[in-house]
C-alpha cells in the first residue's frame, strides 16, 4: 500500500492497473518539480543574463563566475550540497523545495544564455534607434529589445523545461516522492520492478511528448519579428 | 563663439583601438546651416555622426551643442565625462535617420512614431497620434499607419525612420546615407522628402551622403572628408566644379566618372 492505494498481484495486468494511481500521484509531484524549477530557472537566468551584461565589471564578472560554477557542477552535487551543507546554516528546506531550488539554479545557468543569445540576436540598430530617440535604457530593454527577443527565447526555454522534466528523478536521493522514486518504492514491495519502471517510461514518454507539442505550437504561432505592439 | 553656432567639434579625436578615426577634428554647424558630408568610405564620415547623436564617445576634444558640451559636463570651471542624465538632456536636440532605417519591426508605423514622443516627451498618446499623422501625410505615408515595417518598401521604410526622428521636433537632423541601403526606383521619393525639410529654415540639417546632384541642390555647404580629417569645404558649386584640394578632385572625378 502506499498513499492509501492497494495494489493487486492477482495478474500483471490487475497489478499495472492497481499503482496506476500511485504512479499518477508521484507523475503530480514530478509536474510541480518541473514547473516550479522552471520558474526559477527563467527568472533567475534573465536576472543572471541582465546582471552579465551590466557594463560594471564588478558587477558582470562575478555574475558570470557564478553562472558558469552552476553550469559546471553536477546536478546531483548542486542537490546534495543544498540538503546536507545548507541545514548547518539554519536553512532548512523541504525535500520538495530543495529538488525544485536545485532544479532552478543549475538550469538558470543554461536560461541565462539563452535569454543572452536571444537579446544579442536583436541587431544593434534596435539599441542605437532607442537611443537616437532618447528612449530610457528600461524601456529600451522592455519595449524594443525583449519582444523581439522572446520568439527565439520560448522555443529554447521550453527544450530546457523538458529537459529539466527528465531531471526531476535525479530528486529521488533526497527522499523527494517523484514518479521514479514511488515506482521504486513499489518494486521494492513486491519484487515486481518490470511493470512499474516500464509503465514509468511510458508515463514520461507522454509528458516529454506533450510538452514538445506545446512548445512547437507555441513557436508556430509567435510572430517572427516580435511580440506586436500596436 | 558665435551665437549662431550650433554643432561646434573643438579638436575632437576619436580612436577604435590604435586607430584614429577623428583626428583632432574642427568642424562647426551654424543654425539652420545645411551641411553635406562627402568622402571616401572609411573617412569618418558616419563617425561624426554618431559622436554627435551620442552613440560613440570620443577620446580628445570638446563636442559643443548650442553651446553646451555634449560628452562632458561642466563642474566648476572643469569639464568631467558626462552622465547618463545629462546625454539625455543633450539627445533631445538630436535626430538621426540611418542607412539601415532601424525601424522597430514589433511595432506599427504609427507606434515607431508614437512610442518615444509618448515615453520620452510625455505626450499623450492622442496627441502624439496627431502629430505622427501629420507627419506621415510629410511624407506621403498616411495610409500605411498601421502596417508594420516588414511590409513597407525599403523607400517607404525610410521615409517612416524620417518621421519618426522629426516626431521628437529636434533642432538637429542627422542623416547617415539614407538612400545607400535603397534600390534605385525608391531613391527619389526618400530624396524629395529630405528636400522639403532643407527648405524649412530653422532645422539643422548634417547629411552624409553618396548622390552628388543632390548634395549640391539642397546644401550650403559641403565638407570633403578625408582620413578623420576635412580637406576641404565650401559652397557646393565651388566645391563641385571648382575643387581646390587635389584629393577631393580626386574623389569626386571617381565618384561622378565611375567608368573612367
Ligand atoms: N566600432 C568600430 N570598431 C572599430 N573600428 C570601427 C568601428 N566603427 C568604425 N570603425 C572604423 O572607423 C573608420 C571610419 O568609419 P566610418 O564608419 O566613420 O567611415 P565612413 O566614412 O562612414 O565610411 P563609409 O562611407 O564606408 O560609410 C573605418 O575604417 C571603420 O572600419
Ligand atoms: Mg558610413
Amino acid at each position: 500500500m502506499l498513499f492509501g492505494y492497494h495494489w493487486d498481484l492477482t495478474s500483471n495486468w490487475t497489478f499495472a492497473l492497481s499503482i496506476l494511481p500511485i504512479l499518477l500521484h508521484g507523475m503530480l509531484v514530478t509536474i510541480e518539480a518541473t514547473l516550479l524549477g522552471f520558474f526559477i530557472a527563467a527568472v533567475l537566468g534573465l536576472v543572471f543574463a541582465v546582471l552579465r551584461g551590466s557594463p560594471t565589471r564588478l558587477i558582470s564578472y562575478p555574475v558570470a563566475f557564478i553562472v558558469e560554477f552552476f553550469r559546471d557542477t553536477p546536478l546531483l552535487v548542486q542537490l546534495y550540497f543544498l540538503y546536507f551543507v545548507l541545514p548547518n546554516y539554519g536553512i532548512l528546506l523541504p525535500a520538495f523545495m530543495t529538488g525544485a531550488v536545485a532544479l532552478g539554479i543549475q538550469y538558470s545557468a543554461y536560461t541565462s544564455e539563452v535569454y543572452r543569445a536571444g537579446i544579442e540576436a536583436v541587431s544593434r540598430g534596435q539599441t542605437e534607434a532607442s537611443r537616437a530617440l532618447n528612449l530610457s535604457r528600461a524601456d529600451t530593454f522592455t519595449r524594443i529589445i525583449l519582444p523581439q527577443a522572446v520568439p527565439r527565447i520560448i522555443p529554447a526555454l521550453g527544450n530546457y523545461l523538458i529537459s529539466i522534466m527528465k531531471d526531476v528523478p535525479v530528486l529521488s536521493v533526497v527522499t523527494v516522492l517523484e514518479m521514479l522514486n514511488v515506482a521504486k518504492i513499489i518494486g521494492d514491495r513486491t519484487f515486481q520492478y518490470l511493470i512499474p519502471l516500464t509503465m514509468v517510461g511510458g508515463l514520461y514518454l507522454l509528458l516529454t511528448l506533450f510538452a514538445s507539442f506545446l512548445v512547437r505550437a507555441l513557436d508556430t504561432r509567435l510572430p517572427k519579428r516580435g511580440i506586436p505592439l500596436k | 563663439m558665435s551665437d549662431d553656432t550650433l554643432v561646434h567639434f573643438d579638436k575632437v579625436t576619436k580612436r577604435f583601438g590604435d586607430f584614429e578615426v577623428l583626428k583632432n577634428l574642427d568642424f562647426k554647424v551654424k543654425r539652420g546651416e545645411k551641411v553635406t558630408i562627402i568622402g571616401p568610405s572609411g573617412s569618418g564620415k558616419s563617425t561624426v555622426l554618431r559622436v554627435l547623436m551620442t552613440l560613440e564617445p570620443i577620446n580628445e576634444g570638446v563636442v559643443y551643442l548650442d553651446g553646451d558640451p555634449l560628452w562632458h559636463e561642466k563642474r566648476g570651471h572643469e569639464l568631467v565625462p558626462a552622465s547618463e542624465a545629462h546625454l539625455r538632456q543633450m539627445r533631445k536636440k538630436l535626430g538621426m535617420v540611418f542607412q539601415q532605417f532601424n525601424l522597430f519591426p514589433h511595432m506599427t508605423v504609427m507606434r515607431n512614431l508614437t512610442e518615444a514622443p509618448v515615453r520620452v516627451l510625455g505626450l499623450s498618446r492622442k496627441e502624439a497620434q496627431e502629430r505622427a499623422r501629420e507627419l506621415l501625410d510629410m511624407v506621403g505615408l498616411s495610409d500605411q499607419a498601421d502596417k508594420f515595417p516588414p511590409q513597407l518598401s525599403g523607400g517607404q521604410q525610410q521615409r517612416v525612420g524620417i518621421a519618426r526622428a522629426l516626431a521628437m521636433r529636434p533642432q538637429v537632423m542627422l542623416f547617415d546615407e539614407p538612400t545607400s541601403a535603397l534600390d534605385p526606383e525608391l531613391v527619389g521619393d526618400v530624396l524629395k522628402v529630405i528636400h522639403r525639410l532643407a527648405e524649412e529654415h530653422d532645422l539643422t540639417m548634417l547629411l552624409v551622403t553618396h548622390e552628388m546632384d543632390f548634395a549640391r541642390r539642397i546644401s550650403d555647404r559641403v565638407c570633403f572628408f578625408d582620413q578623420g580629417a576635412i580637406r576641404e569645404e565650401g559652397p557646393p558649386d565651388q566645391i563641385f566644379t571648382e575643387p581646390k584640394n587635389q584629393r577631393t578632385q580626386e574623389f569626386l572625378h571617381a565618384v561622378l566618372h565611375p567608368e573612367a
